[in-house]
Protein backbone atom coordinates (compact mmCIF):
# COMPACT_ATOMS: atom_id res chain seq x y z
CA UNK A 1 0.00 0.00 0.00
CA UNK A 2 1.40 3.30 -1.04
CA UNK A 3 1.34 6.53 1.00
CA UNK A 4 -1.08 8.29 -1.26
CA UNK A 5 -3.71 5.61 -0.70
CA UNK A 6 -3.09 5.77 3.01
CA UNK A 7 -3.75 9.49 3.28
CA UNK A 8 -6.98 9.28 1.36
CA UNK A 9 -8.40 6.35 3.23
CA UNK A 10 -7.20 6.99 6.78
CA UNK A 11 -7.04 10.46 8.32
CA UNK A 12 -4.10 10.80 10.71
CA UNK A 13 -4.87 12.74 13.87
CA UNK A 14 -1.92 15.00 14.67
CA UNK A 15 -1.39 16.00 18.27
CA UNK A 16 0.74 18.89 19.39
CA UNK A 17 3.16 17.78 22.06
CA UNK A 18 5.81 19.62 24.08
CA UNK A 19 8.34 19.49 21.30
CA UNK A 20 6.06 19.45 18.30
CA UNK A 21 3.85 22.24 17.10
CA UNK A 22 1.09 22.03 14.53
CA UNK A 23 1.63 24.39 11.65
CA UNK A 24 -1.35 26.43 10.53
CA UNK A 25 -2.79 25.52 7.14
CA UNK A 26 -0.54 26.89 4.39
CA UNK A 27 2.11 28.15 6.78
CA UNK A 28 5.37 28.97 5.06
CA UNK A 29 8.54 27.49 6.45
CA UNK A 30 12.09 28.67 6.07
CA UNK A 31 15.36 26.84 6.64
CA UNK A 32 17.51 27.88 9.57
CA UNK A 33 20.64 26.24 10.95
CA UNK A 34 20.76 25.68 14.69
CA UNK A 35 24.25 24.77 15.83
CA UNK A 36 24.99 23.80 12.24
CA UNK A 37 21.98 21.54 11.66
CA UNK A 38 19.21 22.50 9.28
CA UNK A 39 15.63 22.83 10.47
CA UNK A 40 12.60 24.06 8.60
CA UNK A 41 10.66 26.38 10.83
CA UNK A 42 7.64 28.64 10.31
CA UNK A 43 8.59 32.14 9.31
CA UNK A 44 7.57 34.93 11.70
CA UNK A 45 8.67 32.95 14.76
CA UNK A 46 11.30 34.38 17.07
CA UNK A 47 14.56 32.46 17.30
CA UNK A 48 13.51 31.10 20.66
CA UNK A 49 10.15 29.84 19.44
CA UNK A 50 11.74 28.49 16.27
CA UNK A 51 14.20 26.50 18.36
CA UNK A 52 11.37 25.14 20.46
CA UNK A 53 9.49 24.31 17.27
CA UNK A 54 12.56 22.42 16.12
CA UNK A 55 12.49 20.38 19.30
CA UNK A 56 14.89 22.17 21.60
CA UNK A 57 13.85 22.60 25.18
CA UNK A 58 15.30 25.46 27.21
CA UNK A 59 16.40 24.52 30.70
CA UNK A 60 18.74 27.52 30.86
CA UNK A 61 19.06 30.37 28.42
CA UNK A 62 15.43 31.44 28.55
CA UNK A 63 13.98 33.79 31.09
CA UNK A 64 11.50 36.60 30.75
CA UNK A 65 10.83 36.09 27.02
CA UNK A 66 10.25 39.81 26.95
CA UNK A 67 13.67 41.09 25.92
CA UNK A 68 14.82 42.35 29.27
CA UNK A 69 16.36 39.56 31.35
CA UNK A 70 19.42 38.93 29.18
CA UNK A 71 19.22 35.14 29.35
CA UNK A 72 19.00 34.36 25.63
CA UNK A 73 21.82 36.13 23.77
CA UNK A 74 22.26 34.66 20.32
CA UNK A 75 24.96 34.99 17.70
CA UNK A 76 23.97 34.46 14.10
CA UNK A 77 25.23 34.83 10.59
CA UNK A 78 23.48 34.79 7.26
CA UNK A 79 24.61 32.13 4.80
CA UNK A 80 27.08 33.55 2.28
CA UNK A 81 28.18 36.47 4.47
CA UNK A 82 31.02 36.59 6.97
CA UNK A 83 29.39 39.23 9.15
CA UNK A 84 28.24 38.16 12.60
CA UNK A 85 25.03 39.53 14.08
CA UNK A 86 23.79 39.54 17.63
CA UNK A 87 20.37 39.52 19.19
CA UNK A 88 18.12 38.15 21.88
CA UNK A 89 16.48 34.87 20.89
CA UNK A 90 13.16 35.95 22.36
CA UNK A 91 13.10 39.18 20.33
CA UNK A 92 14.76 38.40 17.03
CA UNK A 93 12.63 36.95 14.24
CA UNK A 94 14.14 34.13 12.23
CA UNK A 95 15.25 34.71 8.67
CA UNK A 96 15.92 32.16 5.98
CA UNK A 97 19.42 30.68 6.01
CA UNK A 98 20.33 32.01 9.41
CA UNK A 99 23.11 30.14 11.19
CA UNK A 100 22.71 30.57 14.89
CA UNK A 101 23.90 29.50 18.30
CA UNK A 102 22.96 30.47 21.81
CA UNK A 103 25.40 31.82 24.37
CA UNK A 104 23.30 31.37 27.51
CA UNK A 105 26.24 32.02 29.82
CA UNK A 106 29.66 33.55 29.38
CA UNK A 107 32.36 32.70 31.91
CA UNK A 108 33.57 36.27 32.37
CA UNK A 109 35.44 37.26 35.50
CA UNK A 110 33.25 38.75 38.21
CA UNK A 111 35.05 40.37 41.12
CA UNK A 112 33.88 39.97 44.68
CA UNK A 113 33.50 43.08 46.78
CA UNK A 114 31.56 44.58 49.62
CA UNK A 115 29.91 47.73 48.32
CA UNK A 116 29.99 49.26 51.81
CA UNK A 117 33.77 48.92 51.99
CA UNK A 118 35.14 49.80 48.55
CA UNK A 119 34.33 53.52 48.56
CA UNK A 120 33.20 55.74 45.71
CA UNK A 121 36.48 56.41 43.90
CA UNK A 122 37.15 55.16 40.37
CA UNK A 123 40.37 53.59 41.65
CA UNK A 124 38.27 51.02 43.52
CA UNK A 125 36.77 49.89 40.21
CA UNK A 126 40.20 49.93 38.56
CA UNK A 127 41.60 47.78 41.38
CA UNK A 128 38.79 45.22 41.16
CA UNK A 129 38.96 45.06 37.37
CA UNK A 130 42.50 45.96 36.24
CA UNK A 131 41.74 44.26 32.90
CA UNK A 132 39.70 47.39 32.11
CA UNK A 133 42.94 48.92 30.85
CA UNK A 134 43.38 46.19 28.25
CA UNK A 135 40.75 47.94 26.09
CA UNK A 136 42.08 48.88 22.65
CA UNK A 137 38.86 50.62 21.58
CA UNK A 138 38.11 48.02 18.87
CA UNK A 139 34.41 48.60 19.60
CA UNK A 140 33.38 44.97 19.03
CA UNK A 141 31.58 45.14 22.39
CA UNK A 142 29.34 47.96 21.19
CA UNK A 143 28.68 46.18 17.90
CA UNK A 144 27.64 43.03 19.79
CA UNK A 145 25.25 44.71 22.22
CA UNK A 146 21.62 43.69 21.56
CA UNK A 147 20.48 46.71 23.61
CA UNK A 148 22.51 49.28 21.62
CA UNK A 149 24.44 50.29 24.71
CA UNK A 150 27.56 52.35 23.99
CA UNK A 151 29.80 49.79 25.69
CA UNK A 152 33.07 51.34 24.51
CA UNK A 153 31.69 54.66 25.74
CA UNK A 154 31.17 53.47 29.31
CA UNK A 155 34.45 51.57 29.38
CA UNK A 156 36.18 54.77 28.21
CA UNK A 157 34.33 56.78 30.86
CA UNK A 158 35.59 54.43 33.57
CA UNK A 159 39.16 54.71 32.33
CA UNK A 160 38.68 58.45 32.70
CA UNK A 161 37.34 57.98 36.23
CA UNK A 162 33.82 59.12 35.32
CA UNK A 163 31.56 56.72 37.22
CA UNK A 164 28.43 58.81 36.72
CA UNK A 165 28.81 58.78 32.96
CA UNK A 166 29.49 55.03 32.96
CA UNK A 167 26.42 54.39 35.12
CA UNK A 168 24.24 56.44 32.82
CA UNK A 169 25.62 55.04 29.55
CA UNK A 170 25.26 51.45 30.79
CA UNK A 171 21.76 51.88 32.20
CA UNK A 172 20.09 49.72 29.53
CA UNK A 173 22.54 46.82 30.01
CA UNK A 174 20.76 43.51 30.58
CA UNK A 175 23.93 41.59 31.54
CA UNK A 176 23.73 39.16 28.63
CA UNK A 177 27.51 39.04 28.28
CA UNK A 178 27.78 39.33 24.49
CA UNK A 179 30.16 42.28 24.92
CA UNK A 180 32.56 40.16 26.94
CA UNK A 181 32.28 37.30 24.47
CA UNK A 182 33.73 39.54 21.76
CA UNK A 183 36.41 41.31 23.80
CA UNK A 184 40.00 40.67 22.83
CA UNK A 185 41.07 42.23 26.12
CA UNK A 186 39.01 39.67 28.07
CA UNK A 187 37.23 42.51 29.83
CA UNK A 188 33.96 41.60 31.60
CA UNK A 189 32.29 44.86 30.56
CA UNK A 190 28.82 44.04 31.89
CA UNK A 191 30.06 43.13 35.35
CA UNK A 192 32.17 46.29 35.50
CA UNK A 193 29.17 48.35 34.43
CA UNK A 194 27.06 46.81 37.15
CA UNK A 195 29.72 47.69 39.70
CA UNK A 196 29.82 51.24 38.33
CA UNK A 197 26.04 51.60 38.74
CA UNK A 198 26.23 50.22 42.27
CA UNK A 199 29.04 52.58 43.22
CA UNK A 200 27.11 55.43 41.62
CA UNK A 201 23.96 54.55 43.54
CA UNK A 202 25.75 54.01 46.83
CA UNK A 203 28.24 56.89 46.83
CA UNK A 204 27.55 59.47 44.12
CA UNK A 205 23.86 59.80 43.26
CA UNK A 206 22.09 62.24 45.60
CA UNK A 207 19.89 60.55 48.20
CA UNK A 208 16.13 60.82 47.71
CA UNK A 209 15.19 62.72 50.86
CA UNK A 210 11.44 62.23 50.44
CA UNK A 211 12.04 58.48 50.35
CA UNK A 212 14.02 58.55 53.59
CA UNK A 213 11.20 60.55 55.17
CA UNK A 214 8.59 58.08 54.02
CA UNK A 215 10.61 55.10 55.29
CA UNK A 216 10.88 56.87 58.62
CA UNK A 217 7.09 57.33 58.71
CA UNK A 218 6.52 53.68 57.88
CA UNK A 219 8.96 52.53 60.53
CA UNK A 220 7.37 54.81 63.10
CA UNK A 221 4.09 52.92 62.58
CA UNK A 222 2.14 55.69 60.88
CA UNK A 223 0.52 53.24 58.44
CA UNK A 224 0.11 50.24 60.73
CA UNK A 225 -3.50 51.00 61.64
CA UNK A 226 -4.53 51.38 57.98
CA UNK A 227 -2.89 48.09 57.12
CA UNK A 228 -4.66 46.39 60.02
CA UNK A 229 -8.01 47.80 58.87
CA UNK A 230 -7.41 46.42 55.40
CA UNK A 231 -6.31 43.06 56.72
CA UNK A 232 -9.45 42.77 58.84
CA UNK A 233 -11.82 43.41 55.92
CA UNK A 234 -13.81 40.66 54.29
CA UNK A 235 -13.21 39.94 50.61
CA UNK A 236 -16.43 41.78 49.72
CA UNK A 237 -15.54 44.83 51.75
CA UNK A 238 -12.08 44.85 50.24
CA UNK A 239 -13.46 44.63 46.70
CA UNK A 240 -15.88 47.46 47.38
CA UNK A 241 -13.10 49.52 48.83
CA UNK A 242 -10.94 48.83 45.79
CA UNK A 243 -13.63 49.58 43.23
CA UNK A 244 -14.65 52.81 44.94
CA UNK A 245 -11.14 54.02 45.55
CA UNK A 246 -10.16 57.49 44.45
CA UNK A 247 -7.80 57.34 41.54
CA UNK A 248 -5.60 60.00 40.03
CA UNK A 249 -6.70 60.51 36.39
CA UNK A 250 -4.17 59.45 33.75
CA UNK A 251 -1.81 62.14 32.48
CA UNK A 252 -2.51 64.50 35.35
CA UNK A 253 0.18 67.13 35.78
CA UNK A 254 2.28 66.45 38.86
CA UNK A 255 0.73 68.07 41.95
CA UNK A 256 -2.46 69.06 40.12
CA UNK A 257 -4.63 66.35 41.69
CA UNK A 258 -5.45 65.80 45.36
CA UNK A 259 -7.70 63.07 46.78
CA UNK A 260 -10.81 64.06 48.75
CA UNK A 261 -9.86 61.61 51.47
CA UNK A 262 -6.82 63.08 53.16
CA UNK A 263 -6.69 61.02 56.36
CA UNK A 264 -4.03 58.71 54.95
CA UNK A 265 -1.67 61.31 53.55
CA UNK B 1 37.99 81.28 18.31
CA UNK B 2 36.94 77.69 18.93
CA UNK B 3 39.27 74.73 19.06
CA UNK B 4 38.45 71.04 18.97
CA UNK B 5 40.15 69.44 21.89
CA UNK B 6 41.16 65.89 22.77
CA UNK B 7 41.82 65.60 26.55
CA UNK B 8 42.95 62.03 27.24
CA UNK B 9 42.06 59.87 30.25
CA UNK B 10 44.71 61.11 32.68
CA UNK B 11 43.64 64.72 32.21
CA UNK B 12 40.24 63.74 33.57
CA UNK B 13 41.72 62.30 36.76
CA UNK B 14 45.31 62.45 38.01
CA UNK B 15 46.36 65.28 35.70
CA UNK B 16 43.18 67.35 35.87
CA UNK B 17 45.47 70.32 36.62
CA UNK B 18 47.03 70.12 33.15
CA UNK B 19 43.58 70.50 31.58
CA UNK B 20 41.92 72.90 34.03
CA UNK B 21 44.75 75.43 33.74
CA UNK B 22 44.71 75.20 29.94
CA UNK B 23 40.96 75.72 29.64
CA UNK B 24 41.07 78.71 32.02
CA UNK B 25 44.11 80.23 30.29
CA UNK B 26 42.67 79.81 26.80
CA UNK B 27 39.43 81.46 27.94
CA UNK B 28 41.39 84.59 28.86
CA UNK B 29 42.85 84.52 25.34
CA UNK B 30 39.34 84.39 23.88
CA UNK B 31 39.61 80.75 22.84
CA UNK B 32 36.74 78.32 23.49
CA UNK B 33 37.86 74.79 24.13
CA UNK B 34 35.38 72.33 22.64
CA UNK B 35 36.01 68.80 23.83
CA UNK B 36 35.16 66.27 21.13
CA UNK B 37 32.28 63.94 21.93
CA UNK B 38 32.69 60.21 22.59
CA UNK B 39 36.47 60.08 22.65
CA UNK B 40 38.30 57.06 23.99
CA UNK B 41 41.80 56.31 25.24
CA UNK B 42 44.47 57.49 22.77
CA UNK B 43 46.29 54.18 23.11
CA UNK B 44 48.80 55.72 25.56
CA UNK B 45 51.86 54.21 23.92
CA UNK B 46 52.33 53.95 20.16
CA UNK B 47 52.77 50.34 19.09
CA UNK B 48 56.06 49.88 17.26
CA UNK B 49 55.13 46.55 15.73
CA UNK B 50 54.60 47.25 12.05
CA UNK B 51 51.60 44.97 11.52
CA UNK B 52 49.98 45.47 14.94
CA UNK B 53 47.17 47.52 13.47
CA UNK B 54 44.64 46.77 16.19
CA UNK B 55 46.53 49.14 18.47
CA UNK B 56 46.04 51.94 15.92
CA UNK B 57 42.26 51.54 16.03
CA UNK B 58 41.92 53.42 19.34
CA UNK B 59 43.76 56.57 18.27
CA UNK B 60 42.22 56.50 14.79
CA UNK B 61 38.73 56.28 16.28
CA UNK B 62 39.38 59.58 18.05
CA UNK B 63 40.49 61.14 14.78
CA UNK B 64 37.31 59.82 13.17
CA UNK B 65 35.31 61.49 15.96
CA UNK B 66 37.10 64.77 15.28
CA UNK B 67 36.45 64.50 11.55
CA UNK B 68 32.76 63.64 11.91
CA UNK B 69 32.36 66.55 14.32
CA UNK B 70 33.75 68.92 11.73
CA UNK B 71 37.24 69.53 13.12
CA UNK B 72 40.21 70.23 10.89
CA UNK B 73 42.58 70.55 13.84
CA UNK B 74 42.56 68.49 17.01
CA UNK B 75 44.43 70.13 19.88
CA UNK B 76 46.00 68.00 22.61
CA UNK B 77 47.87 68.88 25.79
CA UNK B 78 49.32 65.60 26.95
CA UNK B 79 52.61 64.69 25.26
CA UNK B 80 51.73 61.01 25.08
CA UNK B 81 48.26 61.55 23.61
CA UNK B 82 49.80 63.95 21.11
CA UNK B 83 52.42 61.42 20.10
CA UNK B 84 50.05 58.46 19.77
CA UNK B 85 47.38 60.40 17.87
CA UNK B 86 49.87 62.13 15.56
CA UNK B 87 51.62 58.89 14.67
CA UNK B 88 48.37 57.04 14.02
CA UNK B 89 47.37 60.00 11.87
CA UNK B 90 50.54 59.63 9.80
CA UNK B 91 49.70 56.00 9.11
CA UNK B 92 46.19 56.92 7.97
CA UNK B 93 47.46 59.73 5.78
CA UNK B 94 50.50 58.06 4.25
CA UNK B 95 50.01 54.29 4.19
CA UNK B 96 47.25 53.32 1.78
CA UNK B 97 47.32 49.61 2.63
CA UNK B 98 47.11 50.07 6.39
CA UNK B 99 44.54 52.83 5.97
CA UNK B 100 42.34 50.49 3.97
CA UNK B 101 42.71 47.67 6.49
CA UNK B 102 41.85 49.92 9.41
CA UNK B 103 38.92 51.57 7.65
CA UNK B 104 37.51 48.17 6.72
CA UNK B 105 37.84 46.92 10.27
CA UNK B 106 36.10 50.04 11.59
CA UNK B 107 33.13 49.50 9.30
CA UNK B 108 30.78 51.22 11.75
CA UNK B 109 32.66 54.51 11.29
CA UNK B 110 33.14 56.94 8.43
CA UNK B 111 36.32 56.37 6.41
CA UNK B 112 39.34 58.33 7.54
CA UNK B 113 42.45 59.33 5.59
CA UNK B 114 44.30 61.72 7.86
CA UNK B 115 42.08 64.75 7.19
CA UNK B 116 42.41 66.10 10.74
CA UNK B 117 45.68 67.68 11.88
CA UNK B 118 46.81 66.72 15.38
CA UNK B 119 48.26 69.81 17.04
CA UNK B 120 49.97 70.16 20.40
CA UNK B 121 48.90 73.23 22.37
CA UNK B 122 52.46 74.62 22.32
CA UNK B 123 52.41 74.58 18.52
CA UNK B 124 48.91 76.03 18.50
CA UNK B 125 49.88 78.89 20.81
CA UNK B 126 52.84 79.90 18.67
CA UNK B 127 51.07 79.49 15.35
CA UNK B 128 47.54 80.73 16.07
CA UNK B 129 48.02 83.13 18.97
CA UNK B 130 51.65 84.18 18.86
CA UNK B 131 54.07 84.97 21.64
CA UNK B 132 53.60 88.72 21.18
CA UNK B 133 49.87 88.56 21.85
CA UNK B 134 50.43 86.34 24.87
CA UNK B 135 53.06 88.78 26.16
CA UNK B 136 50.49 91.56 25.88
CA UNK B 137 47.90 89.57 27.80
CA UNK B 138 50.18 88.71 30.72
CA UNK B 139 48.86 90.15 33.97
CA UNK B 140 51.32 88.60 36.42
CA UNK B 141 54.71 88.32 34.71
CA UNK B 142 56.71 85.39 36.03
CA UNK B 143 59.61 87.73 36.64
CA UNK B 144 62.57 86.23 38.40
CA UNK B 145 61.23 82.69 38.06
CA UNK B 146 63.91 80.50 36.48
CA UNK B 147 62.21 77.66 34.61
CA UNK B 148 63.73 74.64 32.87
CA UNK B 149 61.75 73.70 29.73
CA UNK B 150 61.46 69.92 29.93
CA UNK B 151 60.31 68.04 26.79
CA UNK B 152 60.87 64.40 27.74
CA UNK B 153 60.64 61.86 24.93
CA UNK B 154 57.38 62.17 23.12
CA UNK B 155 57.15 65.79 22.04
CA UNK B 156 60.05 65.48 19.61
CA UNK B 157 60.38 61.82 18.78
CA UNK B 158 60.10 60.59 16.11
CA UNK B 159 61.07 63.53 13.92
CA UNK B 160 58.08 63.25 11.57
CA UNK B 161 55.61 64.07 14.35
CA UNK B 162 57.90 66.12 16.63
CA UNK B 163 56.52 69.52 17.57
CA UNK B 164 59.97 70.86 16.69
CA UNK B 165 63.29 69.36 15.63
CA UNK B 166 65.17 67.19 18.06
CA UNK B 167 67.55 69.32 20.13
CA UNK B 168 65.50 72.48 19.69
CA UNK B 169 63.32 73.83 22.50
CA UNK B 170 62.08 77.07 21.05
CA UNK B 171 58.35 76.48 21.58
CA UNK B 172 58.40 76.15 25.36
CA UNK B 173 61.22 78.69 25.54
CA UNK B 174 59.19 81.18 23.52
CA UNK B 175 56.15 80.66 25.72
CA UNK B 176 58.00 80.93 29.03
CA UNK B 177 59.83 84.06 27.88
CA UNK B 178 56.54 85.61 26.78
CA UNK B 179 55.24 84.94 30.29
CA UNK B 180 58.19 86.84 31.72
CA UNK B 181 60.05 83.84 33.12
CA UNK B 182 63.77 83.29 32.80
CA UNK B 183 64.42 80.16 30.78
CA UNK B 184 67.27 77.97 31.95
CA UNK B 185 68.19 75.53 29.17
CA UNK B 186 69.60 72.24 30.40
CA UNK B 187 71.15 69.18 28.87
CA UNK B 188 68.58 66.70 30.19
CA UNK B 189 65.61 68.49 28.63
CA UNK B 190 64.97 65.57 26.29
CA UNK B 191 66.12 62.74 28.54
CA UNK B 192 63.47 60.14 29.33
CA UNK B 193 61.91 60.66 32.79
CA UNK B 194 61.96 56.93 33.49
CA UNK B 195 58.51 56.46 32.01
CA UNK B 196 56.62 53.28 32.89
CA UNK B 197 59.85 51.76 34.19
CA UNK B 198 58.68 53.17 37.50
CA UNK B 199 56.30 50.18 37.66
CA UNK B 200 58.77 47.33 37.31
CA UNK B 201 62.19 48.91 37.69
CA UNK B 202 61.55 51.64 40.19
CA UNK B 203 65.18 52.11 41.23
CA UNK B 204 66.23 52.71 37.64
CA UNK B 205 63.40 55.15 36.99
CA UNK B 206 64.23 57.10 40.14
CA UNK B 207 67.90 57.41 39.35
CA UNK B 208 66.99 58.66 35.84
CA UNK B 209 64.66 61.23 37.38
CA UNK B 210 67.38 62.25 39.81
CA UNK B 211 69.81 62.90 36.93
CA UNK B 212 67.27 65.15 35.19
CA UNK B 213 66.38 67.13 38.33
CA UNK B 214 70.06 67.47 39.32
CA UNK B 215 70.90 68.70 35.87
CA UNK B 216 68.04 71.22 35.92
CA UNK B 217 69.10 72.51 39.35
CA UNK B 218 72.74 72.75 38.25
CA UNK B 219 71.68 74.88 35.28
CA UNK B 220 70.07 77.30 37.72
CA UNK B 221 66.43 76.24 37.40
CA UNK B 222 64.04 76.74 40.29
CA UNK B 223 61.14 75.13 38.48
CA UNK B 224 60.55 72.65 35.71
CA UNK B 225 57.82 72.87 33.07
CA UNK B 226 56.39 69.80 31.36
CA UNK B 227 53.40 68.76 29.24
CA UNK B 228 53.34 65.09 30.19
CA UNK B 229 51.51 63.52 33.16
CA UNK B 230 53.93 60.61 33.28
CA UNK B 231 56.95 62.95 33.38
CA UNK B 232 55.16 64.96 36.06
CA UNK B 233 54.65 61.80 38.06
CA UNK B 234 58.28 60.68 37.88
CA UNK B 235 59.82 64.13 38.31
CA UNK B 236 57.19 65.90 40.41
CA UNK B 237 55.13 63.53 42.51
CA UNK B 238 58.16 61.30 43.22
CA UNK B 239 60.49 64.22 43.91
CA UNK B 240 59.88 64.25 47.67
CA UNK B 241 61.11 60.65 47.86
CA UNK B 242 64.23 61.54 45.87
CA UNK B 243 64.96 64.37 48.29
CA UNK B 244 64.33 62.16 51.32
CA UNK B 245 66.61 59.46 49.97
CA UNK B 246 69.32 62.03 49.26
CA UNK B 247 69.27 61.18 45.54
CA UNK B 248 68.88 64.90 44.82
CA UNK B 249 69.79 67.80 47.09
CA UNK B 250 67.86 70.69 45.54
CA UNK B 251 64.11 70.75 45.02
CA UNK B 252 62.93 71.73 41.54
CA UNK B 253 59.14 72.04 41.79
CA UNK B 254 57.34 70.90 38.65
CA UNK B 255 54.52 72.55 36.71
CA UNK B 256 52.50 71.86 33.65
CA UNK B 257 53.26 74.56 31.11
CA UNK B 258 49.54 75.33 31.10
CA UNK B 259 49.65 76.19 34.81
CA UNK B 260 52.45 78.71 34.28
CA UNK B 261 50.53 80.14 31.32
CA UNK B 262 47.37 80.42 33.41
CA UNK B 263 48.88 82.12 36.46
CA UNK B 264 50.73 84.60 34.25
CA UNK B 265 47.47 85.43 32.47
CA UNK B 266 45.93 86.20 35.85
CA UNK B 267 43.90 83.02 36.33
CA UNK B 268 43.18 82.39 40.02
CA UNK B 269 45.46 79.64 41.42
CA UNK B 270 42.38 77.67 42.54
CA UNK B 271 41.47 77.19 38.88
CA UNK B 272 44.88 75.62 38.21
CA UNK B 273 44.33 72.76 40.70
CA UNK B 274 47.75 73.07 42.34
CA UNK B 275 46.61 70.56 44.94
CA UNK B 276 47.41 67.91 42.32
CA UNK B 277 51.03 69.13 42.17
CA UNK B 278 53.35 68.62 45.10
CA UNK B 279 52.98 71.35 47.71
CA UNK B 280 56.34 72.88 46.79
CA UNK B 281 54.95 74.04 43.43
CA UNK B 282 52.35 76.47 44.76
CA UNK B 283 54.72 77.55 47.55
CA UNK B 284 57.33 78.55 44.98
CA UNK B 285 54.84 80.69 43.04
CA UNK B 286 53.79 82.39 46.28
CA UNK B 287 57.40 83.06 47.23
CA UNK B 288 58.09 84.51 43.81
CA UNK B 289 54.93 86.64 43.81
CA UNK B 290 53.75 84.97 40.65
CA UNK B 291 50.10 84.69 41.69
CA UNK B 292 47.32 87.12 40.97
CA UNK B 293 46.19 88.98 44.11
CA UNK B 294 43.13 87.31 45.61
Amino acid sequence: MCDADNTTTKKTIRVATGDRAILPEGAKTIPIYIMGKKYDVPETLTIMKAMEFAGFKFLRGAGCRGGICGACPTVYRMAGDYKLHYGLACQTVVEANMYLAQIPFFPANRAEYNIEEIGGAAEAIHALYPELFRCVACNLCTKACPMDVDVLGYISALKQGNIKKAAQLSFDCIQCGLCASRCMGEIPQYHIAQLARRVYGRYIQPRAEHLAKRVEEIESGKYDAMLQDLSAMSKEELEKCYVEREREPDMTAPGAWQPKETRYL
Amino acid sequence: MKISYYPGCTLKSKAANLEAAAVAALATLGIDVEEIDRWNCCGAVFSLTADDLIHQVGPVRNLVRAKEQGATQLVTLCSMCYNTLARANRIMRDDAVKRDTINRFMDEEIDYAGEVEVVHLLTFLEREVGWQKIREKVKVPLEGLRVAPYYGCTLQRPADVGIEPFGSFHLMTGLLEALGATVTPFAAADTCCGSYQVLNGEAGARSTAAVILDNAAASGAEALATSCPLCEYNLGKQQGRLLEAGQITTAVPTFYFTQLLAVALGVAPESCLFDLNSAASLDLLKTKNCLVAA
